[in-house]
Formats: C-alpha cells, structure tokens, sequence
C-alpha cells in the first residue's frame, strides 16, 4: 500500500485534490480511499487530506504518518508544520514554491519544487494550485495517469473551467517529466 | 457496480433508491452532504418525494412522524447536538411504532464543541428503542439502509432504526462501493405497507395516553418487538446476501476469533484499522481476534456469549463513555458475559476526533493481557 499526504491551507482545495487523485487512481484499476482531515473549518487554516492506493480493499481508517508521497501547496506552511514528518525513505515531496526550498527533507527522498501557483495565475487567473499539483503528481509517482486524471476533471468541473484545469495540470505534469 | 464515490453520497443514492415519500432533515457536520444530495434529487425530480424543510431537528423528526403516521416511507438524517435536539421525539417514534429510517454520521457531543467522530451521540440514545445499525465501511453504510427498511417496515417489528457511520471517517472518505440498482433494491424493499394509518375516512388515534393501567404493557409490547427484530435482521440480512452477495444476517461478526486467545470487541469503522492490527499480531504470533457488533439494537447478547465462550479475555473499545460507569459497550458485553470468568475490560478511546492506529490497538491487547483496563486509552500525559 502506498499513501499521500497532501498539506494546504482551507480554501486551496486539498481536499478535492485528494478526492480526484483517487478517482483516477480507481480508473487504473487500483483500490484507493481519499479522506480529509480538518483543523478548524475555515478558510486559511492548515488542512490536510490523505489517499491511500492499494491492490485490493483498504480496511486502515488511521491517519497518514508515514507517507510515500506529500504535496505541499503552501511552502509558508513548512515554518508553522513539520510537512516531511514521517515520509518513508525513497518517498517524493512535491513542494509548490517559485523558490528554493528553505527546508531540508530527509536522506533519500526525493524533493520537487514546481512554481504551481503561477502556473495557476497564467491558467486559471486563481492562485488555486491544486488542480496545477495533481499533474505534477502524477507525473512524480506514476500512480495515475494523466488521462484519468484529465477524466475525473471533466466530470467534477464543467466546460471550459475543466480544460482550463486540465490545462495547468498538463502543464505542471510536463515541467516535472522534462525534469525527470 | 462498482464506483468510487463519497460515503455521504453512496448513502443518499441508496436512500433515493429506498424510494422514500416523506423527506425531513435539518443540515448539520458531518451529515450536510447527504441531506444536500437528497434535496438536489427532489428538485432534480430525480426522487419522487416530499423534502420538507426546517428550522430544528426537532421539527425534522416531528415532520417524519407526522408523515409515517399517515402510512409515508420516510427518513431523515442527523448527527450529535442534532440527534440530542431530537430526544423527545426519539420516543414518540419508536413509541407510536413507526418505522423511520434516519442516517447518523456520527460525531462527539458538547461541551466542548466538536465536530469530530465519536459514537456519544447515538449510544447515549441506546434507550429510545430504536434499532440500531453501525457500519465499518461506506459499502455497509449503503447497504445497511435497504436492511434497515426491510426490518423497520416488518410488521413483526414496526420500529424504527438508525444507520449509524462515522462521521468523516467514512462520510467524508471517497472509496470504491457497489451501489445496486434500483431494479435491485425494488426487488429486495417492495413499496411500505403500513398495518394502520392516520385516515380522515377511517380515523384512529395515534400516541393517545396511557395509564398506569396499561403503560407497563406498551413497553413490553415494544421490547418484545425489538427481541422479535433479532430473526428479521437475521431473515433480511440473508435474502440481502442471496440476492447481491454481501451476507449481513449475522448481528456481529467474527474475524479470526474462532481460536482466539484475546478478543477485542468494537462498532463502526474502528473494526477496519482493529482487522488490519491483528493480522500484524496474528504474523507475530499472538492469537487476537475481533468479534464486530453490527446491530446494537437489538442487543446481541446471546451470539456475543456463543461467539466467545473459549476466548481467555476480551478487550472492548467504546468510542463513548457513561460518565461516572464506562464506556457503554464494555457495560453491556460483561452483562453478556456474565457467570463466565475470562476479565472483560473496557478501553475508552478516539473520542472528539482522536486517531487511532494499529500501534493504539496492539497496545490495548497488551494491557488486555497484563489484566489491565477499565481506563481511558490514549490521554495526554498532562491531565494524569
């Protein structure tokens, strides 16, 4: 079983993040199960939501401790969070800042900074990066691909606002192939 | 099919798909999406029923009996400070025998505010008579609607029921769950026959007033039907499981118990994460098993004494507590247990939110076997 943690602030919309990423995930056949785990409901507020991916039925209904993959989508909250807390050796920590990271992650994981919220600027006209992370996601672990991806946005989103969303993750998911 | 979606919305598809007529529901966390569901269904003109809007639980469930009274399928949903708004009418439901469905997400009470997951709100209404229902998964928290009506709406019965999941943990937790079809559920819940209704050509009276003379044998009449549930839970669950496959005829159920040296015994979603920690246990050696109380009420007392009558000791987790006892599960499996001699010990734990691993529950069988418990499990070091 591989899980995700996904650490943002209310109103970036970790959450849905997390739900998408395992929609898609489900398309490719995986058994996946995305949960939210809420500070106090308001914008702002540090939020973090979770996916686990597995081969058959998920029974665990503890929190993450131990993440093979985060995502940051507000590298402000590494000063108030310990983000990379518990992340497995070998483990990817997609990091949204238009700088270099001021944090070190521990030995052996891999850290990627993708500049999401300009891409999402550029895109959307939002700061809204979640949508801009899940591309830089799938393109980091390989656990969805970017087609199901592009699926479960058009069947959350309408029209234009899905493509434009599946825009900025394409995006993204190419800065972070063309990295690798 | 299998489909991965959220477990409030498995939940209103499967109440659309019960078909119920009369629906009454004021939002509150963790519950909102279900009842938002059900509402854009009825304005859809998706679900062909009433949705009555509110401006209490209170007035929610009064809404619900009214409209059972008059011979409506009808649910509702609520949570904590919502169901306890709710209490007197809890009463009058199960009272008048009417058999409401209503969906608790449920969630710790205040003081102190919380909107996070405990059981405090539907065991401290273990008294009002109704059934009740508690799921680990979202694919049981689905299905269990379509048992719920089929035992409420027996006439052998005629009580109404709560389906209980826990809120976040499951309501809020996308996951894959095969939703039958509505062909499916037709098949299996055909259309409410109610065995007398309010009607202005033939009237009766409903919820009159009962002496002393005669009070006492309402509640007989009234427990004796939630004893005769037992054997309609036990007949539904089994037409459920030949019809789709997901036998639910048993009110607990046992995994890897069956030579057990400790049992643990738990409700709701906990039964997941307790399944996954004594496969680690069993790997390293130790035999634990969990013995899963699905239906709470009616209690099952006597599958609980069958099931664990060769165990040496049985760790229950309760996530509630009677203040001034224990947690409320612990109190009622002893009394099941009672003239055995294996030590029940009761661990109150994940109240308001608090998280529990796999590592809690090794725990918890380490200080089974040590004979330690009755105590509260997790607190922070500070208020010892």
């Amino acid at each position: 079983m591989r899980e995700l943690r996904i650490h943002g602030r209310g109103g970036q919309g970790s959450v849905t993040a997390a739900e998408l990423i395992a929609v898609a995930a489900f398309e490719g056949g995986v058994y996946a199960q995305a949960f939210p785990a809420f500070g106090v409901e308001r914008r702002g507020a540090p939020v973090q939501a979770f996916v686990r991916f597995n081969d058959h039925t998920i029974r665990l209904r503890s929190q993450v401790y131990e993440p093979d993959y985060i995502i940051v989508q507000d590298s402000t909250l590494i000063r108030d969070v310990n983000v990379f807390l518990g992340v497995k050796p070998g483990g990817i920590v997609i990091v949204n800042s238009g700088k270099k990271v001021d944090a070190s992650v521990p030995a052996g994981v891999k850290l990627i900074t993708i500049d999401a919220t300009s891409i999402a600027l550029e895109v959307l006209g939002l700061p809204i990066t979640n949508t801009t992370l899940m591309g830089a996601f799938a393109a980091a672990s390989g656990e969805i691909k970017f087609s199901a991806l592009e699926n479960a946005l058009r069947h959350r989103f309408p029209g234009e606002l899905a493509e434009k969303n599946i825009r900025a993750a394409k995006k993204a998911y190419e800065i972070v192939k063309g990295d690798a | 099919m299998l489909e991965i979606t959220e477990g409030s919305h498995a939940v209103a598809k499967a109440v659309k798909m019960s078909r119920p007529q009369v629906i009454a529901a004021y939002p509150i966390t963790p519950q909102t999406h279900i009842v938002e569901t059900l509402a854009d269904m009825v304005a859809d003109c998706e679900l062909d029923a009433e949705y009555i809007t509110v401006e209490s639980e209170f007035s929610a469930l009064s809404a619900c009996l009214g409209a059972s009274a008059a011979g409506s399928r009808t649910y509702s949903a609520t949570t904590s400070q919502g169901l306890a708004l709710m209490f007197e009418v809890c009463f009058n439901v199960s009272g008048m025998r009417l058999p409401v469905v209503m969906t608790i997400a449920n969630r710790a009470l205040g003081a102190p505010l919380s909107i996070w997951n405990d059981q405090q709100d539907s065991i401290s209404l273990r008294d009002c008579g109704w059934l009740q229902f508690y799921a680990e998964d979202n694919q049981e928290a689905t299905d269990l609607h379509y048992i719920a009506y089929k035992v409420a709406e027996n006439p052998e019965v005629l009580l109404p029921a709560f389906v209980c999941f826990d809120g976040f943990i499951l309501s809020h937790t996308y996951e894959p769950v095969d939703m039958l079809t509505q062909e499916d559920v037709d098949r299996f819940l055909p259309p409410y026959k109610p065995v007398q209704k309010l009607d202005a050509d033939d009237p009766i009276s409903m919820g009159m007033y009962a002496t002393p003379d005669y009070y006492l044998e309402f509640r007989y009449e009234h427990d004796q039907a939630m004893k005769r549930a037992k054997n309609a839970i036990s007949k539904a669950g089994k037409e459920f499981g030949e019809m789709f496959g997901r036998d639910y005829s048993a009110l607990v159920e046992g995994y890897r118990v069956e030579d057990a040296e400790t049992a643990i015994i738990a409700i709701g979603s906990l039964c997941g994460t307790v399944k996954d920690a004594i496969d680690e246990m069993r790997t390293a050696g130790k035999k634990v098993g969990l013995l899963k109380i699905r239906c709470f009420r009616p209690f099952p007392a006597d599958e609980i004494r069958d099931a664990l009558s060769h165990v040496k000791r049985v760790a229950v987790l309760d996530k509630n507590i009677s203040v001034g006892a224990k947690g409320a599960v612990a109190i009622e499996v002893r009394d099941a247990l009672y003239g055995k001699t294996m030590p029940v010990l009761g661990y109150v734990l994940g109240l308001g939110g608090r998280d529990v691993r796999i590592s809690d529950i090794k725990n918890i069988v380490s200080l089974a076997e040590s004979g330690k418990g009755d105590q509260f499990y997790g607190l922070r070091t500070e208020v010892l």
